[in-house]
């Protein structure tokens, strides 16, 4: 570039990280979602994602406010709670050529829109589905949410007396192809996995611990930075690699390194350290969320992973340009076949 | 009820009877058959019904059919009228009494010199003096067929098609055409119930004597024309009007409309080489997730639609009200059927207009069709996807039951004339060259512009929310971005007002009263005005095709004295919509609502009116 003194750095299409900006976030200073936003606009410049290319939604909640604030350059929809998914079907049906990054809550995915949230992830269509999840309401001011945890106190809710619901084990039931957890200060692991789940072919499901500075960052919530930072245990370190990159394996421990490889050729690289996880196990992975749950510890990492079935807009055989972009020519059929069809109903 | 009654189809039997002499009455009466459902009746009724209107004769059936997959009462209706009215009868004259579980009442129904046409093996049938009853033998022609089982049933039902075919003096052959069309020429299907057919029918000639005057004759009034239901009619109209997205949930009686979609998309919107197709249709897990996923997909650029009833519309809710407020195309056909709650979910009403008029909270309002006939299901099928892009809002197309599920003669649909309206959507050059606010009154006519998803432009992308938003779509909780919004709202629904479908205005100058009323209670409409006009009593009628109205509503309620507004509902929706719209008009309208069930007759509508004119 210029010589000039201060040039802007700009990635591999010549935008600058500030070009991924979105609006001044209005959440609270510290809030675990601010962090989340700032590795997606990090993401988006290192994968060198044209931002007209992408599509972020949300449904209703302090998470679901965050699209605001990345990717301004990219159009958004903000829409109602636990409903997230149905506009993103709808979206990338009409245009499956979009990327697309929804976020979500825990109340508006594990409560409000648990419906909405299965049947996506039984669709498979293809886009990253983050959830922030901090086990509690933000925007009232402090109720539980279903995956609060049991026994957990609140200053105005109480105890909770109900077992939590736990995001990844619903994905996994419902078919998710791709499902993992971290937690909202670990920006490593966040953007390693995001990048992974934006090769997906399918639905990316991102359960991201992410406490409440406000509400729930009590010591004894599993969802505060303090028990965050004492029980997580990673599955693996993760290296994400992208398409037009080498592999490189890693040399020092090359028997512990499991690369998986995405749909779109990219490869995802995990080290193991938890020994024997084998990602794509369905019946592991459960059982691995099961014994986490029972410890009071949560896992981090890619939970599971199936790269092998068809997202919804595959199965629909739709063809390569978007049907929002298709022209009238296409969109409305001949003179001659309606007089076909009228002559039939003589 | 009044002093007057002028319903003369309603007696004219009554009248032959008493004088004792029969003389031929031709192509004008009503006939019932009352099955159970899941028998196969509606192959030997549809046999009738095509028969006759390929005997050139106007014909309309209608199913009466109870929420249930087999074995419950089920009547068809179908009226025979060279005059060419096809609304309901109150009465039928000729009755077909094939299931044992109603046909007492059934009976009961028929008018002195009705006919009734009966299985002879039931063990009892009532009687009544006044009537002219034919016994068939129908196990002697099972026993005969060899079928057993269910199949039963299904023969047992052909049998009245060839006995109705003899005593009516329908030709066999038009009984075989209408086999044709209905088994898709498939030979051995066709033969197989000709051979049941052929059979009644000769038996009936050899062993009964024909004493009632009821009889078919052949016209040329149905020449050229075609027979199709209005959810089919809609189906075929979304497709020319270039559908391609539908979300939907199974709902009675819309879920033939989404069939219709999904038998004809294929055939015309497939690439057979490629097996591309460019549409998809998604069955949602329930209607809230089908209109949200309407909204992503007209906020992309796609036409969207879906097809729903009552319950639907209630669940969409708090989406037509983010569609309305964010300012998104979308398409909802609700096939209204009769409610609240899950109701009577096999009879046809219009209870559903205020509700889809304010469907959603705060200050909602909705663009609302109303199609009379299966040519407007057609038209409209284009029409609401225009008005829904040019308009940027969720447009709702309120068919009904009756409408949408039967079967309706009809003029070849013609194709569309003018190219699809896109509405307003910048291109990256435009907005190069404009600059882009999304909800900035550029135009004058309240109507924004808008980008879709994939604009190249740094600044093309905005961001849609349904919370409080300023011209560029930013989050907004200031008092004046707020109001000037839902002012500049305002303003596009009274653009709306001057783009939808215009209502059909059928003035008589020498009328004091006028009628307006919408959708399918026309035909009812029609076919009482003749008779008023022919008693004497003028009206002049105006046929609502959309909400909301314009000034050619007021200006029809000024010309006139009295207003009836006749709906199928209890508390008279439109009536109370068009006294909202027209306070200084409000005491000339007069509300005449009637809902139970059944379509409107013309003998209701005649009496209705002439109760109010003579107090």
């Amino acid at each position: 570039m210029m010589s000039t003194g201060k040039t802007a750095r700009v990635n591999l299409i010549g935008l600058s990280k500030t070009d991924y900006n979105g609006g001044a976030s209005t959440l609270c200073q510290g809030c675990g979602h601010n962090s989340i936003a700032n590795q997606i606009i990090q993401v988006a410049y290192e994968l060198n994602i044209q931002p007209h290319q992408m599509i972020k939604l949300s449904g209703i909640g302090c998470s679901s406010k965050s699209p605001a604030y990345f990717l301004g350059r990219s159009h958004g929809f903000n829409s109602l709670h636990g409903r997230m998914p149905s506009i993103a079907t709808g979206a990338l049906m009409a245009n499956h050529t979009l990327n697309a990054i929804g976020v979500s809550g825990d109340g508006d995915t594990a409560s409000i829109g648990m419906g909405q949230f299965k049947h996506m992830m039984r669709r498979n269509v293809r886009m990253v589905y983050i959830v922030e999840n901090n086990g509690v309401y933000g925007l009232t001011k402090g109720q539980f949410s279903a995956t609060a945890d049991e026994g957990q106190e609140l200053k105005y809710a109480g105890s909770n007396e109900l077992p939590p619901i736990d995001i990844c084990m619903e994905a996994i039931m419902a078919g998710c192809g791709f499902v993992a957890r971290s937690f909202s200060g670990d920006a490593k692991q966040v953007r390693e996995l995001l990048k992974a789940a934006l090769s997906h072919r399918g639905t990316a499901v991102l359960d991201i611990i992410s406490p409440c500075v406000a509400f729930n960052n009590h010591d004894s919530s599993t969802k505060s930075y303090t028990y965050g930072k004492d029980h997580e245990e990673q599955l693996h370190d993760i290296g994400w690699v992208a398409p037009q990159e080498e592999i490189v394996i890693d040399e020092y421990a090359p028997g512990e390194m499991k690369v998986v490889e995405m749909h779109d050729g990219s490869h995802l690289q995990l080290r193991k350290l938890d020994e024997d996880y084998d990602p794509t196990s369905k019946m592991g992975a459960l059982h691995r969320l099961l014994w986490a749950q029972e410890k009071q510890e949560f896992i981090t990492g890619l939970i599971y992973y199936d790269g092998e079935r068809h997202n919804l807009a595959e199965a629909s055989h739709l063809p390569a340009t978007g049907l929002a972009n298709l022209p009238e020519a296409k969109l409305r059929p001949s003179a001659d076949s309606l007089q076909k069809i009228m002559s039939s109903l003589m | 009820m009044g002093v007057i009654n002028l319903a003369p189809d309603e007696t004219a039997v009554a009248h032959q009877n008493v004088a004792g002499e029969r003389p031929s009455i031709v192509n004008d009466f009503s006939i019932v058959a009352a099955t159970a459902n899941g028998t196969g009746s509606q192959t030997a009724n549809m046999a009738i019904l095509r028969a006759l209107f390929k005997m050139g004769i106007p014909v309309n059936g209608k199913n009466i059919f109870p929420s249930n997959i087999q074995g419950l009462p089920t009547w068809y209706h179908i009226r025979v009228s060279h005059e060419g009215y096809v609304a309901r009868r109150h009465t039928s004259e000729l009755l077909i009494a094939f299931n044992p579980a109603t046909v007492d009442q059934d009976i009961q129904m028929l008018p002195p010199g009705g006919v009734c046409i009966y299985n002879e093996d039931w063990r009892t049938v009532p009687q009544r003096n006044d009537i002219t009853t034919y016994g068939i033998p129908v196990n002697q022609f099972i026993r005969d067929t060899g079928f057993k089982g269910k199949q039963k049933d299904y023969v047992a039902n052909m049998v009245y098609v060839g006995a109705v075919a003899q005593l009516l003096g329908i030709p066999l052959q038009k009984i075989e055409d209408a086999l044709d069309y209905h088994f898709n020429g498939r030979r051995k299907l066709i033969d197989a119930n000709m051979a049941i057919v052929r059979d009644a029918f000769e038996w009936t000639a050899e062993n009964i004597q024909k004493k009632d005057p009821y009889t078919v004759a052949e016209m040329n009034a149905t020449a050229g024309q075609l027979m199709i239901t209005g959810n089919e009619a809609g189906a075929l109209g979304s497709i020319f009007g270039g559908v391609s997205f539908v979300a939907w949930y199974p709902i009675t009686p819309s879920t033939s409309l989404v069939d219709g979609l999904n038998d004809y998309l294929p055939q015309l919107r497939r690439d057979p080489e490629t097996g591309e197709k460019t549409y998809a249709v998604v069955q949602s897990e329930d209607e809230l997730a089908a209109i949200g996923m309407l909204l992503g997909a007209g906020w992309a650029g796609a036409r969207a639609m879906t097809a729903t009833s009552g319950p639907g519309i209630s669940l969409m809710s708090e989406f037509a009200g983010l569609g309305y407020f964010a300012e998104i195309p979308a398409v909802i056909w609700d096939i209204q059927r009769v409610g609240p709650s899950t109701g009577l979910p096999t009879r046809t009403g219009q209870g559903d207009v205020l509700s889809t008029y304010y469907l959603g909270h705060g200050d909602t309002k909705n663009v609302i069709l109303l199609p009379a006939t299966v040519g407007e299901c057609f038209t409209f099928g284009t029409t609401s996807f225009d008005l829904a892009e040019t308009l940027q809002t969720p447009v709702f197309v309120l068919s009904d039951l009756d409408l949408g599920m039967n079967n309706w003669m009809t003029e070849p649909f013609a194709y569309p004339t003018e190219p699809l309206k896109r509405g307003k959507v910048l291109t990256a050059e435009e907005v190069q060259q404009k600059g882009f606010a999304r909800y900035k009154d550029v135009d004058g006519d309240g109507i924004g512009y808008r980008t879709l998803p994939g604009n190249e432009h740094p600044l093309g992308a905005w961001f849609a929310r349904g919370t409080g938003h300023n011209e560029k779509a930013v989050y907004s909780e200031k008092s004046e971005d707020w109001v000037q919004n839902m002012a500049r709202l305002q303003h596009k629904f009274d653009t709306a007002r001057q783009l939808v479908p215009a209502p059909v205005v059928d003035h008589n100058d020498a009328a004091n009263i006028g009628i307006i009323a919408y959708g399918s209670t026309k035909f009812a409409i029609d076919e009482a005005r003749d008779r008023l006009a022919a008693d004497g009593l003028a009206t002049s009628f105006l046929r609502l095709r959309a909400l909301p109205v314009n000034e050619t509503v007021a200006e029809f309620v000024a010309q006139h004295d009295r207003v009836y507004v006749i709906e199928l509902n209890r508390d008279g929706q439109v009536h109370n919509i068009l006294q909202t719209e027209m306070p200084e008009l409000a005491t000339k309208l007069i509300s005449l609502a009637h809902l139970d069930g059944m379509p409107l007759t013309a003998r209701w509508v005649v009496e209705a009116i002439l109760n109010r004119e003579e107090k």
